[in-house]
C-alpha cells in the first residue's frame, strides 16, 4: 500500500509539475471565457433575422405581420418584384429571406405567400415565418368579421406550460431547456476526459515499457500495484484541472465577463459558460430571490408586444440551472465519471502494455474506443432527444460500458434512486472486471517486446500464471 | 535444514521448474548461493539465466520447485534485501536523476532521508556530483548506466543481481564498476553475476554455475571446478632442442621459435607428477626450462568441453566465438 502511493505521487507530482499542464489549466478557462465573451458580443450585434416583405395583395398583410424575437418584418419599398429581387440579392447583410404575398391573393386562400431566399432555409425559421403570417392573417379574418381589436386580443390565448417534475420535493418546476444543457454539458466532460486521460494512460504505460525501466519496477512492486497506481495518479491530476478550472472559470466569469459584457445575468454568455461554471455558480449565489419573482406563473396576458419578453427566456435559463438539483448531480457526476475512467483507463493501461510502440496501439484502441464514441452519440439522440427514462436510456444506464455517459446524461432529468444504485454497482463490477482483465494483460504485456501481438495472443495472456 | 546458520546460503533454487508457452526456461534446477560469494551464472543467450532471475527478484514465479532466501521461503519482504541491474537498462528519462534514484529507493523500502544521503555519497563515488537536477535523458549512455547501477545497491541489498553488468561500459568505468563490487563484497554483500561472455567475470567469481538450455550442467567453487577438469597438461618454455618420447608423457602441441627455442604443452599420463616431467627435462631432456606452468582451464572451455556431448555442433562453434 505504501508502494502504491509512491505510485500515485510519482505520476500526479510529474504531470502536475508540468509546463503543458499549468498552461491547459490557465488557458483553457480564459478560452472558454474568451468564446462565451465573443458569442455574446456576436449575438448581441446579432438580434433578430430581417424579412423583407412584398405585399402586392393590397391586403396590408405585410404590415400586420408582429416583429417576434427571432424575425422583423420590414416592408418593400421598390416598385416591382424583379427590383425587390434585385434589391434583396444586392442588400448587405442580405436578409433571411423575401416574403411575397402575389397579387390576387385573398384572405380566405390556403396558398399564395412565398417565401423566396438565397439558399436554404432553416425548417425552424420557415415555422417562425408560418406562424407570423397565419397569426396575421387570424387577427385580420377576425376583425373582418367585426370583431375590436381589442375583443380579439382579449380572445387570442396566451397560456405557457409548466411541467413539473414530481420526482423532486415541493415539485420545482423543470425547466428542459437548463436541463438539456446540463446533460450535455455534463456528459461531454465525461466523454473528453475519460478520452483525454485514457489515452495518456497508455501513453505513459508504453513509454514505461519502450524506455526498459519496467523490469527494475516489477521487481520492486507488483505490476497491479504499479498499474493502479498510474490510473490513480493520473485521475488526481484529472481532480485537479477540474478543481482549477471550476475555480478559474468561476473567477473569470463573475469578475472578467461583467466587465467586459455587463451584467452576467442578464447576457447569453452566462448561459455559454454555463457547463463548466453551473455547479461553483449555483453554490456560489444559491437561490437567488430573483428566481421567486420570477415564478412560473402564466405571463400577464395584455400587451401584444413582444419584445419585453425578449430577455425572459434567457434569465430563466440560468435560474433553471441553479435550480437543478445540484447536489445529487454533481455526486453522481463525480461517481459515474470516476467510475468510468477507471474502467476505460484499465482497458487503455493493458493496450499500453502489450504493444511495442504507438503506431501498433491503434489496432487494439478501437474496441475500446467504439463503446465510449457509440455511448455518447446513442446517448445523445436517445436520452437527450428520446426519452430520458425509457427503456433504451434505462439500458445504455445500466451496461457498465456506456453507463458512465449515459447516466450522467440522464442525471438531470432526474433519475430513480434504485436505477442509480444499480448502475452505480454494475459499474463498480465492470470495473473490477476491466481491471481484472487488463492486469493480467499488462503483467504479461509489460515484459514481453518483440512479439507480434493478436488477439489470439492476448486472449491467451489471460491464463498466464504468475 | 539442519545447517548451521553461517552455512545456510544466501539463496537457494530447490528443483525449481519454469515454462512458458511453447518452450522450457528452467527444468529441475538447483543451486545454493553461498553468503558473501561472488557467483557467476554463466551460459548462453537463451540458456534460461534471465528467467532464473525473474524469478529470484520475483518478477515470475517459478511453476514448482522453491527458493529460499536464508533459508525462508522467498516473499515480498525479501524485496528490500535484493539489488537487480537487469540486463535491458532503463530510466524514466524525463525524471532528474535525483529524483529517480530517491524513487527507486523508495520503492525498494529505504526511507527519503536515508536515499538522499546515500545518493551523495554514490554520486561522489562515480564522479557524478552536480548530476542531481539532470533530466536521465540528458546523460551519456555511461552516465545512464552508472545512475542505473547506483539505484540498483542504493537501498544497500545484501544480494545483489548484476545482468550483463559490464555490457555498455568503456573500459575505464568497466573497472570503476568492477572495484565497487569488490567494495560491496568486502562489506558482506553476495553478488551473482549473470553473463554469456564468461572470460568477463571468471577472475571475480569464487562460484560459478553454467547453465545449459534449461538445465544446470555444473555448479561449485571455480577452483573446485578447475580442479576437476584439469587435464594435467603443463605449459613449458625453454631453450635447445626438445625430444619427448618418454611413455609418460605425451606432447600435445610443439613449436619451434626463433634462438633455438621451443614452446610446448604436455600432458602426463596418471601416476606421474609435474616433478617428473621437470626432472626429464632438465635431466635426459638437455633443455634449458625457461618457463613451466600449469594449464588451468577456462571456463569458456569448461563450460564447451562440458556441453560438447549433449549438443549440436553447431551451437557449440557459436558459442566459442
Amino acid at each position: 500500500m505504501n508502494k502504491i502511493w509512491l505510485v500515485i505521487q510519482r505520476e500526479y507530482l510529474t504531470r502536475v509539475r508540468k509546463k503543458s499542464f499549468l498552461i491547459m489549466s490557465l488557458l483553457a478557462p480564459l478560452l472558454l471565457a474568451g468564446a462565451s465573451v465573443l458569442i455574446a458580443k456576436i449575438n448581441a450585434h446579432d438580434g433578430p433575422d430581417q424579412v423583407l416583405v412584398r405585399d402586392d395583395s393590397g391586403l396590408r398583410i405585410g404590415t400586420r405581420l408582429a416583429d417576434t424575437d427571432e424575425l422583423r418584418f420590414v416592408p418593400a419599398t421598390e416598385a416591382t418584384l424583379a427590383e425587390t429581387q434585385a434589391a434583396y440579392e444586392k442588400a448587405k447583410p442580405r436578409p433571411a429571406g423575401l416574403l411575397v404575398f402575389p397579387a390576387g391573393y385573398v384572405l380566405d386562400s390556403a396558398t399564395g405567400p412565398r417565401l423566396l431566399a438565397k439558399g436554404n432555409v432553416p425548417l425552424n425559421r420557415q415555422s417562425n415565418i408560418r406562424k407570423a403570417i397565419n397569426k396575421a392573417i387570424s387577427e385580420m379574418r377576425l376583425s373582418r368579421s367585426g370583431l375590436q381589436q381589442k375583443t380579439i386580443d382579449n380572445l387570442q390565448a396566451r397560456v405557457e406550460l409548466t411541467a413539473i417534475n414530481l420526482d423532486e420535493k415541493g415539485g420545482k418546476r423543470n425547466d428542459v431547456g437548463a436541463t438539456t444543457l446540463a446533460a450535455y454539458g455534463l456528459s461531454i466532460l465525461v466523454y473528453f476526459f475519460i478520452f483525454i486521460y485514457g489515452v495518456q494512460v497508455m501513453r505513459s504505460v508504453s513509454e514505461e515499457k519502450s524506455s526498459r525501466i519496467m523490469e527494475v519496477m516489477i521487481s520492486s512492486i507488483k505490476p497491479f500495484q504499479l498499474m493502479m497506481g498510474k490510473i490513480v495518479g493520473i485521475a488526481g491530476v484529472v481532480l485537479t484541472q477540474f478543481g482549477l478550472w471550476l475555480v478559474l472559470t468561476w473567477a473569470v466569469t463573475a469578475v472578467a465577463v461583467p466587465l467586459l459584457v455587463g451584467k452576467p445575468d442578464k447576457n447569453p454568455a452566462t448561459s455559454a459558460t454555463m457547463a463548466t461554471a453551473a455547479p461553483a455558480r449555483a453554490a456560489a449565489t444559491g437561490m437567488s430571490a430573483a428566481v421567486e419573482a420570477r415564478s412560473p406563473t402564466a405571463r400577464p396576458v395584455s400587451d401584444g408586444n413582444q419584445a419585453s419578453a425578449a430577455q425572459a427566456p434567457k434569465e430563466s435559463l440560468w435560474e433553471a440551472l441553479q435550480q437543478l438539483p445540484f447536489w445529487s448531480i454533481a455526486l453522481g457526476f463525480l461517481f459515474f465519471f470516476f467510475g468510468g475512467y477507471l474502467l476505460y483507463s484499465a482497458l487503455f493501461a493493458a493496450i499500453g502494455s502489450a504493444v511495442d510502440d504507438q503506431t501498433d496501439a491503434q489496432q487494439f484502441m478501437l474496441p475500446v474506443t467504439i463503446p465510449l464514441i457509440l455511448s455518447y452519440v446513442v446517448s445523445i439522440n436517445v436520452i437527450i432527444n428520446g426519452d430520458p427514462n425509457g427503456t433504451l436510456a434505462f439500458w445504455l444506464s445500466m451496461i457498465p460500458f456506456t453507463s458512465p455517459i449515459a447516466m450522467v446524461m440522464r442525471l438531470p432529468f432526474g433519475v430513480p434512486t434504485w436505477q442509480l444504485l444499480l448502475s452505480a454497482s454494475l459499474l463498480v463490477l465492470g470495473f473490477v472486471g476491466t481491471t481484472w482483465v487488463a492486469a493480467r494483460i499488462y503483467r504479461v504485456g509489460i515484459l514481453m517486446y518483440g512479439k507480434k501481438i493478436t488477439y489470439r495472443e492476448l486472449s491467451k495472456w489471460l491464463f498466464y500464471k504468475g | 535444514m539442519t545447517s548451521s546458520p553461517t552455512k545456510t546460503p544466501i539463496l537457494e533454487a530447490i528443483h525449481v521448474r519454469k515454462q512458458y508457452a511453447n518452450h522450457t526456461a528452467l527444468e529441475d534446477l538447483s543451486l545454493a548461493i553461498p553468503e558473501g560469494s561472488i557467483f557467476g551464472l554463466l551460459g548462453p543467450n537463451g540458456a534460461g539465466k534471465t528467467s532464473l532471475i525473474r524469478i529470484i527478484t520475483q518478477i515470475t514465479g517459478a511453476d514448482s520447485g522453491e527458493v529460499r532466501f536464508r533459508g525462508q521461503r522467498l516473499s515480498p519482504s525479501h524485496i528490500g534485501q535484493i539489488g537487480y541491474l537487469p540486463e535491458e537498462r532503463g530510466l524514466y528519462k524525463k525524471m532528474k536523476v535525483g529524483e529517480q534514484l530517491i524513487y527507486l529507493a523508495q520503492l525498494r523500502g529505504l526511507s527519503r532521508a536515508e536515499a538522499v544521503r546515500r545518493i551523495k555519497g554514490w554520486l561522489d563515488r562515480f564522479d557524478m556530483q552536480g548530476w542531481t537536477n539532470k533530466n536521465v535523458e540528458d546523460l551519456s549512455k555511461g552516465m545512464q548506466q552508472k545512475v542505473q547501477f547506483v539505484a540498483s545497491v542504493l537501498h544497500e541489498p545484501s544480494l545483489i543481481i548484476l545482468d550483463e553488468p559490464f555490457s555498455g561500459f568503456d573500459p575505464i568505468n568497466a573497472n570503476l564498476l568492477k572495484d565497487e563490487i569488490l567494495r560491496l563484497k568486502s562489506e558482506g554483500a553476495t553478488i551473482i553475476f549473470s553473463t554469456h561472455r564468461m572470460e568477463s567475470v571468471e577472475e571475480m567469481c569464487d562460484h560459478i554455475a553454467l547453465i545449459n538450455r534449461a538445465r544446470k550442467v555444473l555448479d561449485g567453487p571455480v577452483s573446485v571446478i578447475r580442479d576437476e577438469f584439469k587435464t594435467n597438461t603443463y605449459e613449458i618454455e625453454g631453450q635447445g632442442r626438445l625430444v619427448l618420447l618418454h611413455p609418460d608423457f605425451e606432447v600435445i602441441e610443439q613449436r619451434e621459435r626463433e634462438n633455438d627455442r621451443f614452446y610446448a604443452r604436455v600432458q602426463l599420463h596418471t601416476n606421474t607428477t609435474p616433478n617428473d616431467l621437470l626432472r626429464y627435462l632438465i635431466g635426459p631432456g638437455q633443455v634449458q626450462v625457461l618457463s613451466f606452468r600449469e594449464k588451468i582451464p577456462s571456463i569458456n572451455e569448461i563450460f564447451i568441453r562440458r556441453v560438447q556431448e549433449t549438443m549440436p555442433e553447431t551451437l557449440v562453434a557459436e558459442m566459442s566465438q
